[in-house]
């Protein structure tokens, strides 16, 4: 089945976008995804071999958390694996009317990180 | 080096003036060589944190792997992302810096002041690997059409 590489790792697939890698179930695939591309493990994996948290992965348009079977699910060579880490972010700022300038009565911080605590 | 065209660098920047005072995010489409990363396209995305959109962003998996998806079939690759920062520094935030995992891409962030776009920067996120990685300010060229109106001149 073909596996759509992210850019940041596609440094481990020889700049390679899509690559092609046998399988019956998401677990095998990714087994020997790993093995062609063995850089990729870590980048993937944590030590206990577990899906970083920021990795998401989808089989075809289904995340593979919410699958079912999970790892176990079977596949067939049409389908498609996508890599695709996280986008997020954030200021810790609290909302507006509390910002520095005019900060007066409604400085509620929003996280225990925030610079107003 | 980021290298954009002005008509995306102003559409990017209005996009957080848009949202204002939530913050607004969205994809940058291009290639990326020795030079840096060049944009070529931006795809604007939802902010999915309906519950905290004035200081944080995020976007569904779900529209990354179509934004991806997009990307291929234009024989680009995602080079990197933007966000707003309403009314606080164009500067990145721990939160920021923990939730950033595209090493190689440029986070570009605009300030945007009482529901003006101020300041734009952008930050490679370079290193090998989560436990080195780190954001290196990244200058940004903006390239104005000079050739078109070169052209236009002397037609
Ligand atoms: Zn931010």
């Amino acid at each position: 089945m073909n596996i759509h590489i992210p850019t940041p790792l596609r440094t481990y697939t020889a700049g390679a976008e899509t690559v092609t890698v046998p399988g019956t179930t998401v677990a095998e695939v990714f087994t020997n995804l790993t093995s062609q591309y063995p850089d990729l493990k870590q980048q993937l994996f944590s030590n206990e071999g577990k899906l970083r948290s920021f990795v998401n992965v989808y089989l075809n348009d289904e995340d593979l958390r919410y699958l079912p079977e999970k790892e176990a699910t079977s596949v067939a060579a049409a389908d498609e694996l996508t890599i695709i880490p996280s986008i997020a972010g954030g200021t810790d700022r609290p909302g507006k009317g509390a910002s520095r300038k005019n900060s007066s009565s409604r400085n509620t911080p929003c996280c225990s990180c925030c610079p107003l605590l | 080096m980021l290298h954009i065209d002005y008509a995306n660098y102003e559409s990017l920047r209005a996009h957080g003036e848009e949202t204002y005072p939530h913050e607004c995010c969205g994809v940058l489409l291009g290639k990326s060589n020795a030079d840096g990363n060049h944009v070529q396209q931006i795809v604007r995305a939802g902010n999915t944190r309906t519950d905290s959109a004035h200081n944080r962003y995020n976007i569904a998996p779900q529209e990354l792997v179509k934004i991806q998806r997009q990307a291929r079939g234009l024989g680009l690759d995602i080079v990197g992302f933007y966000h707003s920062h309403p009314d606080h520094p164009a500067q990145w935030s721990p939160t920021d810096f923990a939730e950033a995992h595209w090493i190689g891409c440029s986070y570009v962030i605009t300030a945007v002041e009482e529901g003006k776009a101020a300041i734009t920067n952008s930050f490679l996120l370079s290193g090998t690997s989560e436990e080195d990685k780190k954001f290196e300010d990244q200058p940004i060229e903006i390239e104005v059409a000079e050739q078109v109106s070169q052209q236009k001149g002397q037609a």
